[in-house]
């Protein structure tokens, strides 16, 4: 593991490629987790985790970009985790979300990693939470994470962030959408993008009526923010109430709470893979071929089955 | 579940606006089912070195149709030796006449690809290339 800890002391001292080296690791390996991330554990739940998130091209990646440049403009470090979605089909992946951030690329202070979902459901990627870790630990005072196109159900984000925006746009259905479950019920700040197109207003009113009839979320009032992709306006006004709501968090206790929630979560998500991995070591592809075969052929039921395999995964438990 | 996935960063250096290349090409790396990284167009090579870089890519393509290639490819390649990244592989594509070749080869260009090369042989390529 002697390049493992070398790698960890060059990310330490701020060596950029190191620190991209151990997010793939960590991507592609969930033992190199095992290892990485209790080295770096105690220099992490310093930075301030935010959320963008809302359907494709709605304008996640330039309203990010007009963030960093908030944020930079305030001299705070800035990390961001780029998600775009793995082909169900090849494996394959386009990142091209870091393209509407260009302006940032050479800035040494902002480090920018796209990621594939391979696979996950949730609008992230499996390896996002152990990235946001290793950009913590890199020093960053803000993470900013954008999810794949959201639509519906992807909102594993809220579980990851402290502060989710979700972005929305104009003309994408009527008032029916915005009553449904799921992403609306996730952001604590709404930004209404292209808001220089038809149907900005009645957007507006139905996200606030939505709201009106939504449970607080503590004392928190969840703004609606008019933003553009082709000006400025609207960014600062998004960037105000993302601050607004850290300090809210901080001063009302939620913040503690989310945290314990997180914690939760990570270590739920790490049993679980850990035990899938398992049951992967434990039954060969062959045999799971087989045990498939005579569920198909209905020599046996699913449950039989388990029943029979129980005894070798106990050593696990 | 993880598992070790091609990162490869397709970047297009200079001044040339033309980009229908380094997206045939990316497009073909993704149903090979690699991970691409795409730039965008009219990068320095110090945006795509530090691109590199964050996105830890296993090979770096460059598409370059302004003439410009001896100087960028030169570029590139002296700025990962700065940052101690000179293990990252680099191809590239586009219009580069024959007699540039040998030039590139020597400072350390992998492969070029000319107009006309199937995807599929660039698919190969980088597979072998990164294999080793």
């Amino acid at each position: 593991m002697n390049s493992f800890d070398e790698l960890i002391k060059r990310m330490s001292s701020g060596e950029r490629r190191a620190l991209g080296k151990i997010i793939t690791l960590m991507e592609n390996d969930s033992s190199s987790s095992a290892y990485i991330i209790p080295q770096i554990h105690n220099l992490t739940g310093n930075a301030h985790i935010v959320g963008i998130t809302g359907p494709p091209g709605s304008g996640k990646s330039s309203l990010v970009d007009k963030l960093i440049s908030c944020y930079r403009n305030d001299g705070l470090k800035v990390g961001v985790i780029a998600i775009d979605p793995t082909s169900p089909f090849t494996g394959g992946a386009i990142l091209g979300d870091r393209i509407r951030m260009k302006r940032h690329y050479t800035d040494k202070d902002v480090f920018i990693r796209s990621m594939a979902t391979r696979g996950n459901l949730g609008g992230l990627s499996e390896a996002t939470g152990n990235t946001i870790q290793a950009l913590d630990a890199f020093g960053k005072d803000v993470i900013i994470i954008e999810t794949v196109g959201a639509g519906q159900v992807e909102i594993d984000i809220v579980k990851v962030a402290d502060t989710v925006v979700v972005v929305s746009v104009p003309s994408m259905g009527d008032s029916v959408q915005t009553l449904k479950a799921g992403i609306m019920e996730i952001g604590d700040i709404f930004a209404v993008n292209k808001a220089d197109i038809e149907g900005v207003e009645k957007c507006i009113i139905e996200i606030r009526m939505m709201l009106e009839l939504s449970e607080k979320k503590g004392g928190w009032i969840q703004p609606i923010i008019k933003t553009f992709g082709n000006k400025d306006d609207g960014a600062n006004d998004l960037y105000e109430s993302i601050k607004n709501h850290h300090k809210y968090l901080i001063e009302s206790g939620h913040h503690e709470q989310k945290r314990i929630i997180r914690g939760k979560t990570e270590l739920i998500n790490i049993l679980q893979n850990l035990f899938i991995r398992n049951l992967y070591d434990t039954i060969s592809e062959k045999e799971m071929e087989e045990l498939a075969k005579k569920i198909a052929n209905r020599e046996k039921d699913p449950y039989m089955i388990i029943e029979e395999l129980i005894p070798r995964l106990k050593k696990f438990i | 579940m993880p598992e070790k996935k091609l990162r490869i960063l397709i970047a297009k250096p200079g001044l040339d606006g033309h980009d229908r290349g380094a997206k045939v090409v990316a497009r073909a790396l993704r149903d090979a089912g690699m991970e691409v990284i795409y730039t965008g167009l009219r990068q320095t090579p110090e945006s795509i070195v530090e691109t590199a870089l964050q996105e830890d890519v296993d090979a770096i393509g460059l598409s370059i149709l302004s003439g410009a290639h001896n100087h960028l490819f030169k570029k590139v390649i002296d700025l990962l030796k700065e940052e101690g990244a000179e293990d990252i592989p680099i191809f590239g594509g586009g219009i580069i006449p024959e007699d540039d070749m040998p030039y590139l080869t020597d400072i350390g260009v992998k492969k070029i690809f000319g107009p006309g090369t199937s995807t599929e042989k660039i698919v190969t390529y980088i597979k072998e290339m990164t294999n080793k």
